[in-house]
């Protein structure tokens, strides 16, 4: 092992730094379409309103998502026990985003095949909940991670799950899902209010000030509630951060106040929430003065910033267990082998760029308005 | 232990949403790189019927791709949720290319793929082609490290168990990537896409023929598929062969099974063309080539291929090994510094997996009676005769494509694509052919692998996550539901595009243009 250029704690640290990146990149370039969906029964009103919307997403939105299946992924790559854990213990959550992002693909692709309008109206409910509900269940999960999930591991580290779907719908845990939404509605609206024209942009604008306030307010909220009110876990033993990735191998204690502790230790972090609440305020007061860039800007800083904040008040957990608090999961002791983790670093720092740019390029080939026009011009559009 | 109803819908559950899933992709794999060869012939000679061709094989790829892709997106989420304890005991290795899969390949068919259908018009011929392939190239570099993954769990090659961190690790990625069984399956696995491909547009190119409408477009389209499906039906073979021959060397129990061979045979063994079982569930009567299946599976004539029962004995002796490792690990774990232990468990970790095997019949592993030992080496034996029909079924349809493509191949040559309509209407009805023998295919992959999830390594009932009876009802009943429906929505839209045929507009219902306008005019986007 001593051949690995970057020792353990490195590559375990860069790694929880990376997830978070790939979980911003989802929410930044994902969350424009989750966003799009949302909206798309009350912004759009009219089929060829609709059809601007979907058109404007489509040409990018497959790879956008891509960012949610790479962060799957990395987590199951990265953090073994910890995909293993959450995903099957939230598995009705789970499987209630799963059947709303199947919905996508096929509305994007089949909802204009037909003219029709009862097979119209049915896809654009579809699209709605392949928008909303991962949207509103993304935060929910996160939310319960600063409360913990009820599991137990055994000493062979096989995961048993003591609670179910409804337990997770605690008052924190929707607004954590409440600031998902709103946050991911703003996005999507600084996008359509940019590449669209006339009313439609404009009903964009309004909804997408609305969104930018609702997720300053719920996001303060939830700091306030998770810094003060709830109880938090602490590692209490001393973790070793080059050791084999064993979760029984420390002791945590869950006691009011911990999840303020590394605001304590660094005070810095504080700019982290500030930011956030910066960004949502440009994007609001961006839609009000029609700019077109500002609101993109400043919805995508909001976006980081809440969720760098989760992380690092979460740090170092990545799942606490709220029935025996001594198994939770931290970037220490649940992460891949130190072999993995670096091979996998080397491959994401060489490809990582190399996706950004034909990405960008993408964009860029596609930038501009999408207009009716435009729409009807084409023989593939949607 | 986990509720073996539960392991047994998890089963289902993976089965079917894998099998659902794997109805689109080898058309994705297949129809791209058509797509992008039709597009080199458009921007090499400038003739529009082949960018016609290119436009309209893509809106049918474009049906199939986003089935794919609703369907992948369960695949990746489902080992953590159903899987739990093999997500745990395994993710160090096989994690990590379901990542590069992500990082290499499925960024770029996804990113690339809107510019596909939105690019006509914003880019440069040149610009467009580089883009088609770069889709081809991601979704075959998809299926690569997608076999990595799979190749490992038939042949787990280049990691070990660590009993720190009570989970297999890697030791050596290139071995990993490098794995003989996941490199033969994936020229297999791709060439079946390929066969798929062109069986779809031959098929149907021969109907609009035997109709009498689009005919440029469909004598143009098979030629491109003859010749491409050729090459591909020779590979799928030839390469399956190779599986056949790395899966001697490391499964021989499933290639035992697949032939039905309760005993060794004399090397060379004979080939099975076909068997009735009995009573006993053993064959009664068979019909057999001399030499030829030890041939394939051992490039020899002296080897001897090993029967069921004596590698049931064989497993036996690795349960009563393995069964020594885990005591060695239960002495670790109660002393991790106990380097006695460590040693000894060094010494006979490749058999830990069998011991793992009792867990069926007992928890504590280490008190396993020699009954309950004999009962877990009879587990090691696959469904015989599941195995024996598929994989017969699947070579036939083989071994039909080389004909097939040959016969069209010599046609497409002497330029004889119209004539005799008996040939066409064979065409059209070999249709859902290559669909029976890729989902066949992985039957005999997975289903032969058995009772292992990774074999040798992880019994299947071992891994599954705990959960409730009613979360699988729930989860199956709506995968199942949602994935009918939206398989009938497919498959009405594919035959409605194919019905109304290239043209240029795919909305359907919707009035035609009132003056003829060329697919991608002028469309000043800005």
């Amino acid at each position: 092992m001593s051949s690995i250029p970057l020792d353990y704690e490195a590559v375990r640290l860069i790694w929880w730094a990376l997830l978070g990146i790939l979980l911003i990149g989802f929410a930044i370039m994902g969350g424009r379409d989750l966003g799009i969906g949302t909206l798309l029964p009350f912004v759009a009103r009219t089929d060829e309103e609709r059809r601007i919307l979907l058109n404007l997403a489509g040409p990018t939105w497959e790879g956008n998502q891509v960012w949610l299946i790479l962060g799957g992924a990395a987590i199951f790559a990265a953090f073994p026990p910890l995909y293993a854990v959450s995903f099957s213990g939230f598995y009705v959550a789970m499987i209630a985003i799963l059947l709303a992002l199947i919905l996508r693909p096929v509305g994007f692709k089949y909802r204009s095949k037909l003219a029709d309008p009862r097979w119209r109206a049915t896809w654009d409910w579809a699209l709605f909940i392949g928008g909303f509900v991962p949207s509103l269940v993304f935060g929910v999960a996160v939310g319960n991670l600063f409360l913990g999930a009820p599991f137990r591991l055994d000493d062979t580290l096989r995961t048993t799950y003591e609670g179910n779907f409804f337990l997770l719908l605690t008052p924190f845990a929707l607004l954590a899902g409440l600031v998902s939404l709103a946050m991911l509605v703003t996005q999507g609206a600084t996008v359509i209010a940019a590449r669209t024209e006339g009313e439609m942009a404009e009903r964009a604008r309004n909804y997408g000030r609305w969104a930018a306030l609702a997720t300053i307010v719920l996001f303060a909220l939830g700091g306030v509630f998770a810094l003060y009110v709830l109880n938090g876990y602490r590692v209490t033993s001393v973790q070793d951060v080059f050791g084999p990735s064993n979760p029984l191998n420390k002791t945590v204690v869950f006691e009011a106040g911990a999840w303020r502790a590394n605001y304590g230790l660094f005070p810095w972090m504080f700019a982290i929430p500030l930011l956030s609440i910066v960004g949502s305020f440009i994007a609001w007061w961006g839609l009000g003065a029609r700019a077109r860039l500002a609101p993109i800007l400043g919805s995508s800083v909001a976006i980081f910033g809440i969720i760098t904040t989760a992380g690092l008040t979460l740090f170092p957990f990545l799942l606490p267990s709220s029935v025996d608090p001594n198994v939770s999961l931290t970037l220490w002791d649940s992460s891949s082998s130190h072999l993995t983790l670096f091979t996998m670093l080397v491959a994401t720092v060489f490809f990582l760029p190399i996706i950004l740019l034909y990405t960008a390029w993408v964009f860029r080939v596609m930038r501009g308005p999408v207009t009716a026009e435009s729409v009807d011009n084409n023989p593939n559009a949607y | 232990m986990v509720d073996p109803l539960v392991v047994d819908l998890s089963r289902i559950q993976f089965a079917a949403t894998a099998m659902y899933h794997f109805l689109f992709v080898p058309l994705t794999i297949g129809l791209s790189f058509i797509m992008a060869i039709m597009e080199s012939v458009y921007v090499m000679t400038g003739r529009q019927v082949w960018r016609k061709a290119t436009i309209f094989w893509g809106t049918l790829f474009g049906i199939n791709f986003a089935m794919g892709v609703a369907t992948g997106i369960v695949m990746e989420f489902q080992f953590g949720m159903n899987w739990s304890y093999y997500s745990h005991y395994v993710g160090d290795v096989f994690g990590a290319p379901l990542a590069m899969e992500g990082l290499m390949a499925f960024f770029l068919e996804a990113t690339l793929i809107g510019l596909f259908f939105f690019g006509w018009d914003r880019l440069k011929p040149v610009t467009h082609l580089i883009v088609t392939w770069a889709v081809a190239f991601g979704a075959n570099f998809s299926a690569l490290w997608i076999l990595v993954a799979n190749g490992w769990m038939q042949n787990p090659v280049g990691a070990r168990f660590n009993p720190d961190t009570m989970r297999m690790e890697i030791t050596n990625f290139m071995e990993v990537v490098f794995n003989s069984v996941a490199q033969a399956k994936f020229v297999h696995t791709v060439s079946a896409g390929y066969v798929c491909g062109a069986v779809f547009v031959l098929g149907v190119s021969a109907f609009y023929l035997l109709r009498g409408r689009h005919i440029e477009l469909a004598k143009r389209s098979i030629v491109v598929a003859a010749s491409f499906g050729l090459a591909s039906a020779l590979s799928v073979v030839v390469l399956g062969d190779e599986s056949g021959y790395v899966a001697t060397e490391h499964q021989k129990m499933k290639i035992a099974a697949m032939e039905a061979m309760y005993h060794t045979e004399p090397a060379p063994a004979g080939l099975t063309l076909f068997a009735i079982p009995g009573a006993d569930g053993r064959p009664e009567f068979e019909v057999k080539i001399p030499w030829v299946l030890g041939i394939i599976t051992t490039r020899s004539f002296d080897r001897d291929l090993p029967g069921i029962t004596e590698l049931t004995e064989h497993a036996a002796l690795r349960i009563a090994n393995g069964i020594e490792a885990y005591k060695s690990l239960q002495a670790i774990k109660a002393d991790p510094e106990d380097l006695v232990a460590r040693a000894e468990f060094d010494k006979r970790q490749q058999d830990l997996g069998y011991a793992l095997l009792v867990k069926k019949y007992r928890p504590d592993v280490e008190n396993a009676t020699g009954e309950e030992i004999t009962q877990a080496a009879l587990d090691t034996v696959p469904d015989v005769w599941p195995l024996f029909w598929s994989f017969r079924i699947m070579v036939a349809c083989g071994l039909f494509f080389i004909g097939f493509f040959a016969l069209w191949f010599y046609r497409s040559a002497v330029r004889k694509i119209e004539k005799p309509r008996w040939l066409l209407w064979v065409a059209v009805a070999a249709l859902p052919l290559p669909w029976i023998a890729i989902e066949l295919g992985w039957l005999v992959a997975e289903y032969g692998r058995q009772p292992w999830v990774v074999e040798g390594v992880l019994p299947t009932f071992y891994a599954a996550s705990g959960l409730k009876v009613s979360d699988l009802v729930i989860s199956l009943t709506f995968f199942v539901a949602l994935y009918t429906a939206l398989i009938v929505v497919e498959l009405f839209l594919m035959v409605k595009t194919i019905k109304a045929g290239p043209s240029d507009r795919f909305s359907f219902g919707e009035p035609p243009p009132s003056a003829p306008v060329e697919p991608v005019t002028a469309v000043k986007a800005g």
